[in-house]
């Protein structure tokens, strides 16, 4: 068809023998065929823009509530929460490593030093292996962003939070969260994390977990299976 | 099992909307499963209650509803410039876009970057659980290559490995109970003294895969959404192995039908509220991924994207079909649906089971089979209801039921008594005397009950499919056009 000779000419991945232009091309005509014309930038953006919305974006609750609703939320999904002062860190950290009987420990580089209680041994992630990162008794890391209403937290791959797979291959992953990071509702954590969209990151709402087997919740099934949520003040 | 079973069994075919039997005689199997339909009855409750529970903590849920169904709507009108803005932004970040007119270039194009990047010697993928890839039953074409591929996803493996086939979009095992699943894992994993609690079971799992997770170099996997405006892509998922399969591996090569684009970041903001809630009814999901091109030093380091279109342009070209492309996968219509609680997922003959599957298989086949799945439903709206973009089904059923008729010529007896009854209905003369002569011919039929109430337990014919689960009130003796013609010529 005529119509579509337009588009023959866009490049396409034509790495070895995969050269799919002539079906972009095709499918990008159909699709106009279908939508009887082409869509454009002004276009889409305008009717973009023309979206309703009128679900929650702010805040209900006041601080504490959004906090204990997060509380309430993680604990619903089997995480282990405790709110600390900055300066409690360390000595918290240290108990519930010894509590769970974790020594050996990744982190992320980036990590406040000053959070790391002494008698453990804590390891800086420098790419190794996911069979080496297997060997680990857990992971500490920090957050970008938490959901109260979810009881979601985001991790980004920045300073203290690292890769991805650090946080997921150890079957123990201790999280801290800043209280200003908490917000309450799914649109005010995309308002924050708009700008560093390009990240790898992850969202976890409770240890891994599944209902596959008769819609019975399990948790642990491949991502750590023990969390520890810190919330610093 | 039933041994009536044969006719569906899975282990003899592929849920293949071209080969297999149509809807009416599966699902008459498949309602003679006693398990079968006590496991998915089981399994439905739970998630509708889940589901009704998280959703009825939303005051914003109708509003979201609402926002979503525009967002994918805008979506479809643009949807060539959403795609090639995602090209172009994926592209960039140093992924690789490929397109496919169907699932034999789709098949075609990811059998031959495994075969470039796994490794060559013992050629293997580990999977995320993906439909498109079921639709086009890509396991079939990396085995035939020699291939090896691992499911990761429990239920998934649980299928694979009892060389079952998907009942449901989101709990495809959802017709195996914890019994069935154990059997099958003692058999395929060598662990005669397995037991039978799921915490058992999915600790089979953990062990099973996390051997094949650290060696395994090449992943595939499906997408929820591909954003255009940053050219990244969102998986959510439960278990973790969605995480393993994104980030361990040296190459992933992700495969998604062109109706799985957002136009932007902040578009996610919507479908991640109503997503999880309407398919496990979970308030978030356990794991959400969510990454654009490859980053160096976080995860791998060939990144390619298949978008396929699968007659998925031939949906957008039917005004009214189109809305099925709105659809986000989460399986809230087949748990509501009071056909597919009873038949289960096999008997629609798709990957794509209960109301959804019932307008997208017949759509992606183009009519030319699945032509009885219109007809799988009752048109109650249940799945209208729940749906968390709003699709209407019931309509896009209706008028897949009228193509089906056009398609097949106007001489088919429904096409014919269509036009009989619009003749009937037209002329208040011809409407009197069908009246007379239906209560003239209905006589011989009409048996009396207790009460000396007339009821027809049999009609001739396509009649029949009336008659045979319900009696049929004989015609009034007088209609009550004719009793107030009566009345007025009595002057009362």
């Amino acid at each position: 068809m005529s119509g579509g000779r337009r588009e023959e000419s866009v490049a396409t991945d034509t790495s070895g023998a995969l050269d799919t232009s002539s079906a972009r091309a095709e499918i990008l005509r159909r699709i106009r065929t279908a939508n009887a014309g082409s869509a454009n930038a002004a276009g889409a953006a305008e009717q973009w823009a023309a979206i309703e919305r009128p679900y929650r974006r702010t805040p209900s609750g006041s601080r504490e509530e959004i906090l204990e609703l997060l509380e309430d939320r993680l604990r619903d999904y089997d995480a282990n929460v405790v709110r600390v002062k900055e300066a409690e860190i360390a000595s918290v950290i240290g108990r519930m490593l010894t509590e769970r009987g974790r020594a050996k420990l990744l982190i992320p580089s980036g990590l406040d030093r000053a959070w790391l209680p002494e008698g453990f041994e804590f390891v800086i992630d420098e790419g190794v292996p996911a069979s080496v990162l297997d060997g680990f008794d857990g992971v500490v890391t920090a957050s970008t962003v938490a959901i109260a209403l979810t009881g979601s937290v985001v991790l980004q791959n920045v300073a203290g939070q690292g890769r991805r797979a650090v946080s997921l291959v150890p079957d123990y992953h201790l999280c801290l969260v800043r209280v200003d990071d908490v917000v309450e509702t799914v649109p005010e954590a995309f308002d924050r994390l708009k700008a560093t969209a390009n990240l790898p990151t992850t969202f976890f709402a409770g240890p891994s977990a599944t209902a596959d087997i008769e819609m019975t919740r399990i948790k642990g099934v491949h991502g750590p299976r023990f969390l520890d949520i810190i919330l610093v003040e | 099992m039933s041994s009536a079973n044969s006719v569906l069994d899975p282990k003899h075919s592929v849920l293949d909307p071209k080969t297999s039997p149509a809807f009416p005689i599966a699902a008459r199997v498949t309602l003679g499963d006693t398990q079968l339909r006590k496991n998915v009855r089981h399994a439905t409750e739970v998630i509708q209650n889940k589901r009704a529970r998280v959703v009825g903590e939303m005051p914003d849920w109708q509003q979201l509803r609402e926002s979503g169904k525009q967002i994918r709507q805008h979506t479809m009108a643009n949807l060539d410039y959403y795609l090639e803005e995602f090209e172009r932004n994926c592209t960039r970040a140093g992924g690789k876009v490929h397109w496919a007119r169907d699932g034999e270039e789709a098949r075609r194009i990811v059998t031959a970057l495994v075969k470039e990047h796994a490794a060559p010697e013992r050629p293997e993928v580990i999977k995320i659980k993906s439909m498109t890839t079921e639709e086009i039953h890509l396991n079939l074409a990396l085995e035939a290559a020699g291939v090896k591929t691992y499911e990761t996803d429990l239920a998934e493996l649980i299928i694979q490995l009892g060389h079952d086939q998907p009942s449901h979009i989101v709990v495809p095992a959802l017709h195996k109970n914890r019994q069935q699943i154990r059997e099958i894992f003692q058999r395929e994993m060598n662990l005669p003294e397995l037991g039978d609690k799921p915490q058992d079971l999915a600790d089979a799992a953990r062990r099973f895969l996390r051997e094949k997770f650290l060696r395994v170099n090449t992943a595939v996997s499906g997408a929820n959404f591909l954003i255009a405006e940053t050219g990244g892509v969102c998986i959510v998922e439960s278990e973790g192995n969605g995480r393993m399969c994104l980030t361990l591996p040296d190459t992933l090569i992700t495969i998604a039908g062109i109706d799985k684009v957002l136009p932007r970041y902040q578009d996610l903001e919507v479908m991640l509220q109503l997503l999880p809630r309407s398919a496990t009814g979970e308030r978030m999901n356990p794991y959400n991924s969510i990454w654009t091109g490859v980053q160096q030093g976080d995860g791998p380091t060939n990144f390619h994207v298949v978008l396929m279109d699968n007659a998925r342009t031939a949906v957008l070209a039917d005004g009214e079909g189109r809305q099925t492309l709105n659809c986000i996968r989460c399986g809230a219509c087949q748990n509501a649906c009071p056909v597919y609680r009873q038949t289960g997922g096999h008997a629609y003959g798709s990957v794509y089971a209960g109301p959804i599957g019932a307008i997208l298989t017949p759509q992606l086949q183009q009519l030319h089979h699945a032509q009885t799945l219109p007809y799988a439903s009752s048109l109650c709206g249940a799945c209208y209801e729940v749906c968390p973009v709003k699709i209407n089904i019931p309509e896009v059923l209706i008028h897949l039921r009228n193509k089906v008729v056009r398609q097949k010529g106007p001489l088919t007896p429904e096409a014919l008594a269509m036009r009989a009854a619009g003749s009937l209905f037209r002329s208040e003369r011809r409407f009197r005397a069908a009246q007379r002569l239906g209560r003239f011919a209905e006589t011989p039929l009409v048996r009396r009950d207790g009460k000396g109430e007339g009821w027809i337990g049999w009609l001739p014919g396509l009649l029949g499919g009336w008659t045979q689960v319900r009696d049929l009130r004989e015609m009034p003796k007088e209609t009550f056009r004719e009793w107030w013609e009566k009345r007025g010529k009595r002057g009362n």
